[in-house]
């Protein structure tokens, strides 16, 4: 840190010892539980994330809005949150006004000033470039709601991914929700862990799959006689019964045009994949197992290709083929592990990679393996850790993991390999994350 | 009447000395008690009949105690029988970690459901297949089906109409044993079997 006038030297010697106490030590840690609170980029990895300061925001709801900004962004892991007023230093009089001190924010690493103020119909944003000195972005955002209620709380997500946009040219995934089973039923929470909910009564299912419309989520309800593939409307939290063949009907999953759902289907010859239109209807059967067990298809983003579990070579793997059943080729090498089990594909939102579990030292472990060179990437290495689902930005995933003695839902960036906990209560289990749902 | 004090006075004296007169004489013998054997014999003869009708109640309940206590026997028998036939019949079968395979115990199970099967045309029955908790939750529920379905298979194989059996997975939703040690884990690694129709009355073929 290079500092150039002596008015500014007593300031940011004092920033640099609250700075060393406030570093989080994350960050290029590999599968460790995140700290609470903001980091600050100010020695290390400068340039690699933008540097952001969210200002603080007067009125009663002033603290919830910055908190929530603050923590949609970094779990967002694509900027650097610039926090000093929580060491005991106060950034806000450098705002200045209206007119922020830029150079100071430039040497603290800052590339983008957040300033939210309340608005009588929501809050206005005003985003500062630094590097530029000039304002870049002011928009009002309607929060809906009472405060602290679901939907204000979700107006605010879709600030942070707009916010998100500005600075880093994508969206985020705050605007999300990750649907699972606890206790049987179907769960949602917030993609910051927050509002957790039962989405319907009908007990008890399996595996969860969210249409591409994030209005629907299909399911698997299992029943004294067999299980069904059931489909629930969550704007009116209706459900409905699409397919009760005889025997097993599991693992439903949308095509990408939300159209179709396959599913797994079996009675007494082994289990395939089937197809169903997603209003009902006639199946079509996709996979010839020949009596082996196919299950948990997930489709690539164009819709022409599903991953898939079969047993088909005497042992769960990996497969990809064609979504009319053809051209069926192991996606999983054998190369590796030391026991030959590797399942529950979910094909990344970009198309590039498909995330899996496999089983190594008889636990499972959360695996990403690339499509363009079949390289194979381990996330995780802490207990057992199972059922990966992509977040729509294509970069993080929520997976099952027993590390804390009870299943509890995890979020891993893959690109940092930070890791945070998203649910805490009970046990729970069959993650999906959802596509952008924007301010519902 | 009025009568004065002085007169009931002397009427009272008249009496006392008549009393005293009749005190002074001799008393009469006690008559001498006549023995009536005939109705001795009566009382006796009273007496045996209600000894013999008291025997014969007795024997009578004896009797009644006996046919019942047969009765109950030969039903606790039925009961035992029917016991042992449902639960021959409801015996389940294990399999290894990710196989559905049967071995040869699993065989001796299903031989000895099959002419109880053959015996009872209107029982229906329900093969649940069960995984333990190692493996995917997903793939595990067809492993279960799976299991069930192997099992079925074998009786479909020996005789038995298809439709008489259905089967269902639950995976490693239902643990019979709840550790995570081995014996715990093989013991959820199973196909239970459940009787869903005309398990009322069993009829148990000669030899069993």
């Amino acid at each position: 840190m290079h500092l150039r006038t002596s008015a500014n030297r007593t300031f940011l010697a004092s920033l640099g010892v609250a700075a060393l106490f406030a570093l989080p030590a994350h960050a290029h840690a590999q599968d460790t539980t995140s700290q609470r609170g903001v980091r600050i980029g100010l020695s290390y990895a400068l340039g690699r994330k933008p540097g952001v300061y969210i200002a603080p925001v007067s009125g009663a709801t002033g603290d919830s809005i910055r908190a929530i900004l603050q923590r949609d962004l970094d779990y967002g892991d694509r900027v650097t949150l610039i926090g000093i007023d929580s060491a005991g230093i106060a950034l806000a009089p450098l705002l200045g006004n209206g007119r922020p001190s830029y150079d100071v924010f430039t040497r603290l690493g800052a590339a983008a000033l957040v300033v939210p103020t309340v608005s009588p119909s929501g809050v206005r944003i005003t985003l500062h470039d630094v590097g530029a000195k000039k304002v870049a972005e002011t928009r009002d955002f309607p929060l809906a709601g009472a405060s602290s209620s679901r939907a204000w709380r979700a107006s605010l997500h879709a600030v942070s991914d707009a916010v998100e946009e500005w600075i880093t040219g994508t969206r985020g995934i705050a605007s999300t929700r990750v649907a699972f089973v606890r206790g049987g039923h179907i769960s949602l929470v917030d993609s910051d862990g927050a509002v957790e909910s039962v989405a319907s009564p009908i007990t008890p299912v399996l595996s969860p799959a969210w249409s591409p419309d994030g209005q629907r989520i299909a399911y698997s309800e299992l029943g004294n006689a067999g299980s069904r593939i059931g489909v629930i409307d969550l704007g009116s939290g209706s459900a409905r019964t699409l397919v009760s063949r005889g025997g097993l009907n599991i693992t439903p999953a949308f095509s990408p045009d939300g159209a179709t759902i396959v599913f797994s289907s079996g009675e007494d010859e082994g289990t395939d994949l089937y197809a169903v239109s997603a209003s009902g209807g006639p199946v079509r059967r996709v996979t010839v197992g020949r009596g082996t067990d196919n299950v948990s298809p997930s489709f690539s983003p164009d819709g022409h290709r599903i991953a898939f579990t079969s047993g088909r070579s005497g042992h769960p793997e990996v497969y990809i083929m064609d979504a009319d059943g053809t051209g069926a080729e192991l996606l999983t090498p054998f190369s590796f592990g030391d026991q030959y089990y590797r399942s529950n594909p979910d094909w990344s939102p970009d198309g590039r990679s498909v995330a899996f579990q496999s089983q190594i030292a008889g636990q499972f472990q959360i695996m990403t393996i690339s499509l363009r060179d079949r390289s194979v990437k381990q996330h995780t290495s802490e207990s057992t850790n199972e059922d990966p689902s992509w977040a729509p930005d294509g970069r993080h995933l929520v997976f099952t993991s027993s590390r804390t003695g009870v299943k509890q839902l995890w979020v891993l960036d893959t690109e940092s390999g930070r890791v945070r906990q998203l649910t805490r209560n009970g046990g729970a289990r069959l993650a999906a994350w959802s596509p952008r749902l924007g301010a519902r | 009447m009025h009568v004065t004090p002085r007169l009931a006075l002397l009427s009272l004296a008249a009496v006392s000395i008549v009393a005293a007169g009749a005190c002074k004489k001799k008393p009469q013998p006690a008559p001498v008690p006549v023995v009536n054997q005939d109705s001795i014999n009566a009382e006796n003869a009273r007496r045996d009949s209600i000894a013999r009708a008291d025997q014969a109640r007795r024997d009578s309940l004896a009797r009644e105690q006996a046919r019942a206590d047969s009765i109950a026997r030969a039903r606790q028998q039925m009961d035992e029988m029917m016991a042992n036939a449902r639960n021959t019949i409801t015996a389940p079968v294990y399999f290894e970690f990710d196989r559905s395979e049967l071995s040869s115990d699993d065989i001796a199970k299903l031989d000895a459901k099959i002419p109880l099967l053959n015996a009872n045309p209107e029982l229906r029955i329900r093969v649940a297949g069960h995984t333990d908790s190692r493996g995917s939750d997903e793939y595990n529920m067809a492993l279960g089906q799976r299991r069930a379905a192997s099992a079925k298979r074998y009786l479909t194989q020996h005789g038995i109409p298809t439709a008489r059996i259905e089967t269902v997975s639950f995976g490693e939703e239902h643990p019979a044993a709840q550790g995570t040690d081995e014996a715990s884990m093989a013991q959820n690694r199973r196909s239970e079997f459940e009787i869903i129709a005309g398990g009322d009355n069993i009829t148990v073929p000669q030899g069993e």
